[in-house]
């Protein structure tokens, strides 16, 4: 690869080991996908959960953190996506002192080295979202097929080591998605089916990443009649790049790179597969569960809107939760915050359920908490989620707000 | 004894042998293991039950989250890791994680799918540095 003068600095070690180890760790990756040289970065934003870091991980950001000052601390606006543990329910929770305590190690460490702890995976909602043409180096898949698709932005899927390198140095290796020759459509879809709910935004995101298949097709879909707003390509986005490992989509008339089918494809060179009714009533099929007793109704991955929480207690107001079924909220601080400023929080907890703040109920240590609650049956409107958690021991239902709010009331998936 | 050199991209880490185990399924360092025992624990994968550790793995590619970057660190420094990672293709986050760990890791092989070129038990040599793999087989196996 090419280095510019400062690189060569960095690589010598001439500014500290941190930023030593963090260009070279980029050298190795940018060799590996033939990246020319680096692209400057201007926000990165890390994944990096107790459970997946493991001790090793947090000793790893614990001899980073121990570096001196002007050494360890990050170049460019550094960001954190969701911890495990929510301190203030954690015990509710029936996650462990021992979970808690590795969690606040990392929390340490992050801020010893500069980085804000945001704890959210709607940073794109939230925090500061990145413009067309700017160049991130953005942890978390459902961060970066948003950026990219919904906003233009350039990212790759960024792992946690490398998310820290690209903070440390404020650039990354120049392949994948930074290259626009890399963004053009590679499969095409028409939907004949209109999404409604959020959860069939997600289904439709299923149902397109698992036939695109990997990190390197870029879907594009015709046929979508509505305006979708912020949270429809939210939940499309996340469950995308959940199925297929998809980092960018483009959607015709919608998304800022795609005004037009052949501003991203040859259409005659690219033949169209129909998804219909049918695909999506196949995809909800998959999940059964109808007329069974309900254990938990969770709604998370991605983290909740303030309009989703808004949606959320009026579905809630005035009821009660079956006593043998639980639900969970998860949101971002921010937006927590102002839900319980407005009155949110406090009107859906009435009803039983529980806020929880700047966690994701997938990478919290799952099955350990399934494990202590008794719960096996999950209900949630996330199809992201509901990919996911299989692997953690559960048996996934997925269906729209509405009905998950009127299962957790009567106790059974209606 | 036969040898076969199979070309590939340049890879990660450094060079190793050992005995290949192969499979033409795919990879989640998240869900497909139970890292702890150092086994495929999920029952719907092909290798479910057989351990990785000290293998040279051969899958068709990689699935999982930016989570997975971290765990071939964490298996490695536990020493319940495979010796290499072979692909046809990966995605950014397993080589990234590959990098950090400092683990042998190859895909893009020039002579076709190594899900079919690779047997399991094979001996096999990487050195991704050169982007070259050799096996080493019984001449009675190879059908000559």
């Amino acid at each position: 690869m090419k280095l510019n003068d400062e690189e060569q600095a960095m690589l010598n070690g001439e500014l500290g080991e941190p930023r030593r180890w963090a260009i070279e760790h980029m050298m190795r990756v940018g060799r590996f996908f033939d990246a020319p040289d680096f692209v400057e970065v201007t926000q990165a934003h890390i994944m990096a959960d107790t459970e997946s870091l493991g001790e090793a991980g947090v000793e790893f950001l614990e001899r980073m953190a121990a570096c001196p000052e002007h050494e360890r601390r990050v170049r460019i606006p550094m960001i954190t996506d969701p911890r495990g543990i929510d301190f203030c329910h954690y015990k509710r929770l029936r996650q462990t002192d021992a979970m808690a305590a590795l969690e606040q190690r990392t929390i340490d460490a992050f801020e010893a080295l500069g980085i804000m702890m945001t704890n959210t995976c709607i940073n794109y909602q939230t925090i500061m979202p990145p413009v067309r043409g700017e160049h991130l180096a953005f942890g978390d898949t459902g961060v970066v097929i948003y950026c990219n698709s919904v906003l233009g932005a350039y990212s790759n899927f960024e792992g946690g080591p490398s998310s820290l390198a690209a903070g440390l140095t404020g650039r990354t290796p120049r392949y994948g998605l930074h290259l626009d020759r890399n963004r053009r459509a590679t499969k095409r879809f028409r939907v004949t089916c209109q999404p409604q709910y959020l959860s069939d935004w997600g289904a439709l995101g299923g149902i397109v990443g698992a036939r695109a298949g990997s990190y390197w097709e870029v879907p594009v879909i015709e046929g979508i009649e509505a305006s979708p707003g912020s949270d429809e390509m939210k939940h499309m986005g996340a469950a995308m790049a959940s199925f297929g490992s998809v980092p960018l989509f483009h959607l015709v008339g919608v998304t800022p790179e795609a005004p037009t089918l052949e501003a991203v494809c040859d259409p005659a060179a690219l033949a169209a597969a129909t998804i219909g009714e049918t695909d999506f009533a196949a995809f909800f099929a998959r999940y059964g569960g109808k007329g069974e007793k309900v254990d938990v109704v969770v709604f998370s991955a991605p983290q909740l809107s303030l309009l989703e929480m808004q949606s959320l207690a009026a579905l809630l107001d005035g009821k009660k939760l079956h006593q043998d079924t639980d639900l969970l909220a998860v949101t971002s601080p921010v937006v927590a915050a102002d839900a319980r400023r407005m009155g949110f929080v406090e009107r859906i907890e009435a009803s039983g359920a529980l806020v929880l703040e700047g966690m994701c109920f997938y990478q919290s240590y799952a099955r350990e908490m399934g494990e202590a609650n008794g719960w096996k049956r999950l209900l949630t409107n996330s199809a992201k989620l509901a990919n996911i958690i299989g692997g953690y021991g559960y048996e996934p239902t997925l269906s729209n707000m509405k009905n998950c709010v009127a299962s957790a009331i009567a106790g059974e998936i209606v | 004894m036969a040898t076969i050199k199979l070309k590939c991209h340049v890879g990660v880490g450094p060079e190793v042998s050992g005995e290949a185990l192969v499979t033409d399924d795919n990879f989640s360092a998240r869900y497909d293991l139970d890292r702890i025992k150092g086994i495929f624990s999920r029952p719907q994968h092909k290798l479910a039950g057989k351990s990785y550790v000290d293998k040279i793995m051969v899958f068709n590619t990689a699935k999982g989250g930016v989570a997975s970057a971290w765990m071939l660190y964490e298996m490695k420094s536990r020493g319940v890791a495979p010796k290499a990672i072979l692909f046809n293709s990966v995605n950014p986050i397993l080589a990234q994680g590959a990098a950090l760990a400092d683990m042998a890791m190859c895909d893009r092989f020039a002579d076709g799918d190594v899900t079919q070129l690779i047997r399991s038990g094979d001996r096999v040599t990487v050195n991704p540095e050169q982007g070259l793999v050799t096996i080493t087989r019984d001449r009675t196996e190879t059908g000559r």
